[in-house]
C-alpha cells in the first residue's frame, strides 16, 4: 500500500523535475552572450600568413612576429566604432609594457588606417595590413575588434570579441596574459 | 479599376523582393551546373558567424559575402562539399555548419527530440493499455448480468 503510493508520488515528481532542470537550462541560457564565439584556434599555432605593414607597404611580415613573447593580437579597422574606443585603453596597456601587434582588417584605405594611428597614437609593435581580410579569415575573425592571446611559441591561447578595457584586462583575458607572462619568465630563469 | 491597380502593385512587390534576394547571387558565374548546385548546397547550409541563425546565403552582413566568395573559390577550383565544410568548421568552429557533429557537448540536440517522441509514444501506449483493462474490468459476471436481465424485464 505504501509502496505504491511512495510510486505515484515518484510519477508525479517526474514532470516536476523535467520542468526545474529546463527551468534551469534557459534561466543559464538568459544569462549567456550567443554572439560571444569560442575560436577554434584556441590551443592551435597561428595560421601562416604573408602581409604587408601598414606604414611600408613593400615591407613583408609572416607568422614569425607572433612568437618570441606573449603578445596580443587586435584586430581592428578606422570603421569600426568600438576599436576607436578601445583604442585609449590599447594605448595605457602598451606604455605597460604589454606587446601588442595590430591586424588592420579591411580598412577603407592605407591612408585613413595611418592617419589614425598618427593622431590617436600608436600603441602597437607593427600593424598588419589585412587588406581583403583573408588573413583575418584564417584566424576566424568575424568582426572588429578581436584581440588573441598569443603565446611565445605562437599558439592561441584565448580570443576575446569586443573591446579592450578596464574590465575586460580585469577579467579572463588579463588573467590569462598574466598568468602566461609569469610561466613563460619563470621558465626563463 | 483602383482594385486591380492594387493587385498589379502588391504582386510587382512581391516580385521585386524576390529579384532582390536573388540578386546576391547573381554575380557567381558557374559553366558547370554541378558545381552551381554544391555551391547553393553549401551557402544553405554555412551559417554566417557574425549573425545569428542566417546562412550565408541569407545574410547581407560583409562577413557573409567574404565567406560566399571563398566557398565559389573553392567549388570553382574543384573543391569537394566536405573540403570547403572543414575549412570553414576550422577557421569558425562547428558553428559555421548547420549540422553540427555527434559528440558530448551535441548530445542532448541530438538525441532529444527522439527521446521525446519515444517517451510520448510509451505514454500514450501504457495509458491506452491501462484503459483497455479498465473496460475489460466492466464486463458483468453471470450473477450480476442475470440481476440486470432479471431488472430489465421488471419494466
Amino acid at each position: 500500500m505504501t509502496e505504491g503510493r511512495a510510486m505515484r508520488i515518484a510519477i508525479l515528481a517526474i514532470p516536476l523535475v523535467i520542468f526545474i532542470v529546463l527551468v534551469g537550462f534557459l534561466l543559464r541560457g538568459l544569462f549567456s552572450d550567443p554572439t560571444e564565439l569560442s575560436s577554434a584556434l584556441v590551443g592551435k599555432p597561428v595560421p601562416e600568413f604573408v602581409l604587408p605593414d601598414i606604414y611600408q607597404p613593400e615591407t613583408l611580415h609572416d607568422q614569425s612576429v607572433l612568437t618570441g613573447q606573449v603578445v596580443l593580437l587586435n584586430v581592428w579597422a578606422t570603421w569600426c566604432p568600438t576599436c576607436r574606443a578601445e583604442h585609449e585603453y590599447l594605448n595605457q596597456l602598451a606604455a605597460k609594457g604589454v606587446a601588442i601587434i595590430g591586424l588592420n582588417y579591411k580598412d577603407d584605405s592605407r591612408a585613413k588606417a595611418v592617419n589614425w594611428l598618427n593622431t590617436l597614437g600608436d600603441p602597437y609593435q607593427l600593424n598588419l595590413f589585412d587588406e581583403m581580410g583573408s588573413v583575418a579569415l584564417d584566424f576566424g575573425v568575424y568582426g572588429a575588434p578581436e584581440t588573441f592571446l598569443i603565446d611565445a611559441d605562437g599558439v592561441v591561447h584565448y580570443r576575446h570579441v569586443g573591446d579592450v578595457n578596464e574590465r575586460v584586462w580585469a577579467g579572463e583575458l588579463g588573467q590569462r596574459y598574466r598568468a602566461l607572462v609569469e610561466a613563460q619568465s619563470g621558465g626563463a630563469s | 479599376m483602383t482594385r486591380v491597380l492594387r493587385r498589379c502593385a502588391l504582386i510587382s512587390a512581391v516580385l521585386l523582393s524576390f529579384s532582390i534576394a536573388a540578386a546576391n547571387l547573381e554575380t557567381y558565374q558557374f559553366d558547370d551546373p554541378a558545381k552551381e548546385a554544391l555551391f547553393r548546397e553549401l551557402i544553405d547550409e554555412l551559417r554566417c558567424p557574425k549573425c545569428q541563425n542566417q546562412s550565408i546565403a541569407d545574410s547581407d552582413a560583409p562577413l557573409a559575402k567574404d565567406l560566399r566568395d571563398r566557398t565559389y573559390a573553392m567549388v570553382q577550383a574543384g573543391a569537394s562539399k566536405r573540403d570547403v565544410i572543414e575549412y570553414m568548421v576550422t577557421r569558425y568552429g562547428d558553428f559555421a555548419y548547420y549540422q553540427p557533429p555527434v559528440q558530448t557537448s551535441t548530445l542532448v540536440l541530438w538525441v532529444l527530440p527522439s527521446a521525446v517522441v519515444v517517451i510520448g509514444a510509451l505514454v500514450i501506449v501504457v495509458s491506452v493499455r491501462r484503459r483497455q483493462t479498465q473496460v475489460d474490468d466492466e464486463q458483468l459476471t453471470a450473477e450480476e448480468q442475470a440481476r440486470l436481465d432479471a431488472l430489465r424485464k421488471q419494466d
